[in-house]
């Protein structure tokens, strides 16, 4: 436990080290969320209730979505890859620490970095100027659950797809493809809710709902306890793809250089 | 100028070459961002999927906005989308080496990191841009054809204008240049969409002082015969390539301005 958290305190300090980047990132997080706003806006011009969202439901979406992208990071993590391409991966596997567990815990002292310094400014500029929904205390306390939770289905789901690194020496593509699939179907483009059945019937199969759009459900009081409950299958089912996968991944490692 | 030309070309010529060597790895990067503005474009689907029209507009009508802004942001990030490296070349005071080469540091960026796989974006802005065109049933004339024309290399030339400035900020704050895609990724973000939907603040800092309005929106009430939701004068509507030429002139000077506030890191 000792180690968990010496870990995770280098998570959030190699973050914590670059304050210009954090404010140049609220910024831009900021812009995107008014054009957003602005967007879905536009859609209730024709419409009150769109999927079960109301005008403020949505805007509450969109800074909310905003306020957690860096938070459950689904734009994409290599750090895991470019040490496999480094060689550095040698070192770890020596370590008398699993590494799953290792970025787990880092992960999990980068994440409250970002959701405090990444996540509250850019609400907070939204929720002065746009009429949001705020949740009840109980909802509050599952939200921080749910986001929690979230973190974790996302690193299952990141150290996932940085493994084909030990197979292919550019993972680039797979990485970009992935993490734009996974964007869409987290909902951080447009709420799940807005989803045609047939394409919401898709992202109910896929496990990218658990890293955004359930909090953000949660927060707005739309969840049923049983996504939480989903969340926690998802994170465990991806945990333990990671392990297999890790296990074929390590018996085949040949390291370059070094 | 030829001799730039030249040497562009056998520069871009030899990282072209250098891409093709890793061919799974190139195929799959090709698909992932072919994906990616699939993606986004599902995206206008979903929304048209839950109202007839967003705003005044029609679905037929945003495709043309989303094509036109994926087609010119997609050609921009192709020529000039290396200088997202600038942050990096700031920082570890590499960009010292360009200052020494014989020649001028813009041009030594734009050759440096060109990446075919960018095209992918610009194909699929291609494909929309044929569905939009065929299904938008446009009264065809002479201007409307000139305008068309016109739209693409002037969206090119004030996107490229608008990296290039706001990439310049990097030399202040030396932060990741995350500022600059606020303006880069956010500008092609807020042309996919009518600006009419923006509120009037928003409209007046990034449609019309950040000229993005000029990409997409202009030409496209020109080429539809459109009236103008926010009642501007019609003169507007030709103006893209007299605002493109303006902006790459005022993106030039911000970066020698810049250019020579830089200090070196001393790596």
């Amino acid at each position: 436990m000792r180690v968990d958290w010496e870990i995770a305190k280098r998570g959030w300090r190699r973050y914590a080290a670059y304050p210009w980047a954090t404010v140049a990132g609220v910024f831009t997080n900021t812009i995107f969320g008014f054009i957003q706003a602005y967007i879905l806006l536009a859609v209730y011009r024709h419409r009150d209730v769109v999927g079960g969202y109301d005008p403020a439901d949505s805007v509450t979406y969109v800074w909310l979505v905003q306020a957690l992208l860096m938070t459950v990071q689904v734009f994409g993590w290599q750090e895991l890859a470019v040490r496999v391409r480094e060689g550095s991966i040698a070192t770890d596997l020596s370590r008398p620490i699993d590494p799953q567990r290792y970025w787990l815990a880092y992960d999990l002292g980068r994440a409250p970095y970002h959701f405090l310094f990444r996540g509250v400014a850019p609400f907070v500029l939204g929720a002065l100027l746009f009429r949001l929904h705020y949740p009840t205390t109980l909802a509050a306390f599952l939200f921080v659950v749910s986001l929690v939770l979230a973190v974790v289905v996302s690193l299952g789901f990141r150290f996932l797809y940085n493994l084909p690194s030990f197979w292919l020496l550019d993972i680039r593509g797979v990485v970009l493809l992935v993490v734009s699939v996974s964007l869409f179907f987290s909902g951080a483009i447009v709420p799940l809710a807005y989803f045609p059945a047939w394409l919401k019937t898709v992202a109910d199969a896929l496990p990218f709902a658990a890293i955004l759009q359930t909090p953000v459900d949660v927060w707005l009081g739309k969840a049923h306890g049983w996504q939480i409950g989903l969340q926690l299958v998802w994170a465990v089912v991806l945990f333990a793809l990671g392990r297999i996968v890790l296990a074929r991944a390590t018996r085949k490692l040949v390291v370059q250089g070094g | 100028m030829g001799e730039a030309v030249v040497l562009w070309r056998r520069l871009v010529g030899a990282q072209i070459r250098s891409q093709f060597q890793y061919r799974f790895s190139f195929g799959l990067t090709i698909v992932a961002q072919f994906a990616i503005s699939f993606l986004d474009y599902l995206a206008i689907v979903v929304i048209f999927h839950n109202v007839p029209r967003l705003a005044e507009w029609s679905v037929q009508e945003v495709s043309f906005l989303y094509a036109l802004s994926c087609i010119t942001f997609g050609i921009t990030d192709l020529l000039i989308g290396h200088f997202d490296l600038v942050p990096q070349l700031v920082r570890n005071g590499n960009f010292d080496i360009l200052l020494v080469r014989p020649r001028g540091t813009l041009f030594q960026i734009v050759a440096s990191d060109f990446q075919l796989r960018r095209l992918g974006k610009a194909a699929q802005g291609a494909i929309v841009l044929v569905y939009a065109l065929a299904s938008l049933h446009v009264r065809w004339t002479p201007w409307r054809v000139v305008v068309l024309a016109a739209s693409i290399p002037s969206g090119i030339l004030i996107f490229s204008a608008v990296w290039v400035l706001f990439g310049c900020i990097v030399f202040w704050t030396t932060d990741s240049g995350e500022f600059t895609n606020a303006f880069t990724y956010g500008g092609n973000f807020l042309t996919e969409y009518p600006i009419d939907i923006l509120s009037a603040w928003l409209r007046r800092f990034l449609a019309y002082l950040v000229p993005l309005a000029f990409v997409c929106y202009f030409p496209a009430l020109y080429i539809f015969g459109k009236p103008d939701p926010l009642g501007l004068p019609r003169f507007l509507e030709f103006m893209s390539p007299v605002v493109a030429v303006a902006a790459c002139a005022v993106a030039g000077l911000g970066w020698r301005g810049a250019v020579r506030h830089y200090r070196s890191a001393g790596g």
